[in-house]
């Protein structure tokens, strides 16, 4: 019974290619999964803005939205019909094929990216040797669509958005990989399966997820902050910034295109909020011995809606960052660590078992860490500030 | 420590999320159909016309003298004066707005008619849901729109209302004492018993006039 | 020689003709990342799976971006007026054709020279880690220490610049 729920999906799956012809049955069965992925990653993020627009608003002592059905829950519907009942403007001057593809390829790029992340027991889309690799360059194309979507509208604020993004991707980029590299380096695979396959056993009814190793705390928060700044989210939103942007890269675009914009950022806080569970927070693994019953997507999408709600809970908290603020943040704090954190997941995976890995581990990272963090704060003034104008 | 900041705030976010559940204070949200917040006593957007009494076209207060059509700012005020005279609420022969038309979407809330009108006829609104489907049309108020009795004055604008009245009183009273004054003294005593016999014979007219 | 070969073969020099041909140097760009994108996918077609992915991690990922920031940050990014071929246009003709030549003989003179194989050779990640960290560590240490050095000229050159300003 137990298996039958975890496996429901699978089940499903090999049932309804069983009513096929035999040739159709490969092509059917991926079809049939990316539908499955196209159907449902929409579907949270509907959920992902409800909670969003719900929890933000109960953080700021509002009520948040709660006019269409009730307590609000209809509210991503309305979104959606009024998006996609909008008019579709293109600027005149605008590039009208580079504008066009923009919004397609970022959501296809986004998408690709679930290909890989394995939602449950035997749920993994693609099964690829380097699949960790094929994540980052997906990941690393969303990039040229958002320049794309700002060099074609023809518009200063989506130009200067779109250049702020692309920097700040680049920058985060550095740290995203190399905070991954130390879990590549332990599990010894890029493949996301092994790498959930090595964290999903016990001890004494605990998991051995990845998180709880020194390394993998701090590799962790470097993702963490990372992920955050690559899914341009608060307290990284530079390069949508309302308040001297309009709304970035996406100025120029209005009805479903608008919300092909949307939907990729979502989907891709999503995707990556996958991986990082995936990486770190031991996949579809159960966070206790005792909860395995419970099926194991039930476990990686919970995960996902959890990290999406620290998103939110970050977004309410955090101001935004100023532009030298941020690259000064990612290459004098993020990547040290996380090359340090590299070094110290070699030394984890060298000292052997036994309590000497653990203090020598945590007492490395944690001095690096502050003084690391000290000397940053103690920097008080950055110097005179030099522009340039163009010319 | 570096951090510190970030869980600071972290946790103010969440005792604001927690306490947003428990406590109804914490909310600053006015649920507006459903819910309003009482209007302070000096707000105002939009003029319209007091009438005392039950009747609102005999108790207009407004005498058609034209002064604030004449002083309005944007001109958005048009006044038709009467040919004859009615007995306003207390009996007294008055000339009175045949037509008294207000259009509210080129009015731009000066409060200068309410400042120029000597008869205390004209004063501001408060009402604000003034949303209408006809652009046009729906915005230009008549007389019959403007026309508030005066305990309506005095709900929107209790101490203003109250000063108004009070002055209204002090001048009934000088004016009685005047009249007092001028019946004592014999000579122009056939005067008023003539004028109402002349506007009486033709109070029907303008009403069924309007009607139409 | 499969249809997706020929789909693939079409895109890539398709794409790398149009970065030659179009004259929006942005334009030019893009088109150079479809034939990069082309180039990736042949490579995942001969089961290349690492240098496929490498391909777009680095020349979409990062080559590309590069490429339309410098673009965007010098003054190049205008469209220029008369065709888009320089006056010396005969001489980078010759030089190319000639490079192609010589890759074009060096391969068709390896081609006997290696064994022929029927089956792709299954190559790991893992193996790949290991013969760059063994027997190819010179001339990846190398080729670091190169990329560093240009690193640190460019932050030279910039700084140079800043210090004008002041």
């Amino acid at each position: 019974m137990v298996t039958t729920v975890d496996q429901i999906f699978v089940i499903l799956q090999h049932w309804f290619v069983g009513y096929l012809p035999a040739i159709l049955q490969p092509f059917a069965g991926v079809l049939l999964n990316v539908v499955a992925i196209v159907v449902t990653f929409p579907a949270l993020f509907a959920i992902a803005v409800l909670l969003e627009r719900k929890g933000l608003g109960r953080m700021q002592n509002r009520i948040g939205p709660n006019r269409v059905g009730p307590y609000g829950i209809l509210q991503p519907v309305a979104d959606g019909l009024k998006s996609l009942t909008k008019e579709d403007i293109v600027p005149f001057r605008a590039d009208g094929v580079v504008h066009f593809m923009a919004p397609v390829v970022l959501v296809v790029v986004v998408f690709m990216g679930f290909a890989v992340l394995p939602m449950g027991r035997n749920m993994t889309l693609v099964h690829m040797d380097s699949a960790l690799l094929f994540y980052f360059s997906m990941g690393a194309c969303t990039e040229l669509a958002i320049f794309m979507a700002g060099w074609a509208s023809r518009n200063k604020y989506s130009l200067l958005g779109a250049m702020r993004a692309v920097a700040q991707m680049i920058s985060y980029e550095v740290p995203l990989l190399m905070s991954s590299v130390a879990v590549v380096m332990i599990t010894g695979s890029l493949s996301l399966d092994k790498i959930v396959e090595a964290q999903n056993h016990y001890t004494w009814g605990l998991p051995h997820w990845y998180i709880f190793t020194p390394w993998g705390l701090l590799g962790f928060l470097m993702f963490a902050v990372a992920a955050t700044a690559e899914t341009n989210r608060s307290p990284f939103d530079l390069p949508e910034g309302e308040s001297e942007l309009v709304a970035g890269y996406f100025t120029e675009y209005s009805g479903f295109k608008f919300a092909e914009f949307f939907l990729g950022e979502y989907v891709g806080m999503l995707s990556i909020s996958g991986l990082g569970a995936t990486l770190f927070l031991g996949g579809w693994s159960a966070p206790l011995e005792i909860l395995g019953f419970m099926p194991s997507w039930f476990w990686f999408f919970a995960k996902i809606m959890l990290s999406i709600c620290v998103f939110i809970w970050l977004r309410g908290t955090l101001p935004r960052l100023r532009q030298d603020q941020l690259m000064n943040f990612a290459w004098k704090f993020v990547l040290p660590m996380t090359l340090l954190n590299l070094f110290v997941a070699g030394l984890w995976r060298f000292l052997g078992d036994g309590w000497v890995r653990w203090v020598v581990c945590s007492a490395i990272l944690v001095l690096a860490y502050v003084f690391v963090g000290r000397a940053e704060m103690h920097r008080k003034h950055y110097g005179p500030r030099s522009y340039r104008y163009a010319e | 420590m570096l951090g510190e900041g970030i869980l600071k705030g972290l946790a103010e976010t969440a005792k604001n999320f927690a306490g947003s559940f428990v406590s109804k204070e914490r909310m600053t949200t006015v649920e507006y159909p459903e819910e309003r917040l009482p209007l302070p006593e000096a707000s105002r957007n939009f003029p319209f016309l007091v009438y005392d009494g039950t009747d609102w076209e005999a108790g207009l207060r407004c005498v058609a003298c034209q002064i604030c059509e004449k002083e309005c700012p944007p001109k958005c005020i048009y006044i038709d004066k009467s040919k004859d005279k009615k007995p306003d609420h207390v009996g007294k022969m008055q000339i009175y707005p045949t037509k008294f038309d207000i259009d509210i979407s080129i009015c731009m809330s000066c409060q200068i008619c309410v400042e120029v009108c000597p008869f205390e006829a004209i004063k501001m609104d408060s009402e604000y849901e003034l949303a209408t489907d006809d652009r046009f049309g729906g915005l230009l108020l008549d007389r019959h729109q403007l026309a508030k009795p005066n305990e309506y004055y005095h709900k929107i604008h209790p101490t203003e209302a109250a000063e108004v009245d009070a002055r209204l009183a002090e001048e009934k009273v000088k004016a009685d004492a005047k009249a007092k004054a001028a019946a004592a003294a014999p000579k122009p005593a056939a005067v008023p018993a003539a004028k109402p016999a002349i506007v009486a014979s033709s109070v029907a007219s303008p009403k069924e006039g309007e009607a139409g | 020689m499969t249809i997706v070969f020929w789909v693939l073969a079409v895109t890539t020099i398709s794409g790398g003709l149009a970065a030659v041909l179009l004259k929006n140097t942005v334009h030019c760009a893009l088109a150079v990342t479809g034939a990069f994108a082309g180039l990736a996918l042949l490579f995942l077609q001969l089961d290349a799976q690492f240098a496929g992915f490498a391909q777009i991690l680095v020349y979409i990922g990062a080559v590309a971006i590069l490429v339309v920031f410098a673009i965007l940050l010098t003054r190049g990014s205008e469209t220029p007026e008369s065709g888009v071929f320089s006056r010396t246009w005969f001489a980078g003709l010759c030089i190319a054709a000639g490079v192609f030549a010589v890759m074009a003989w060096a391969i068709l003179n390896s081609v006997s020279a290696l064994p022929h194989e029927t089956v792709a050779p299954d190559v790991s990640v893992l193996q790949i880690g290991n013969a760059l960290m063994g027997r190819y560590v010179l001339p990846l240490e190398i080729v670091a220490l190169l990329l560093t050095a240009a690193m640190i000229g460019a932050v030279i050159v910039a700084m140079h610049e800043k210090g004008d300003v002041k």
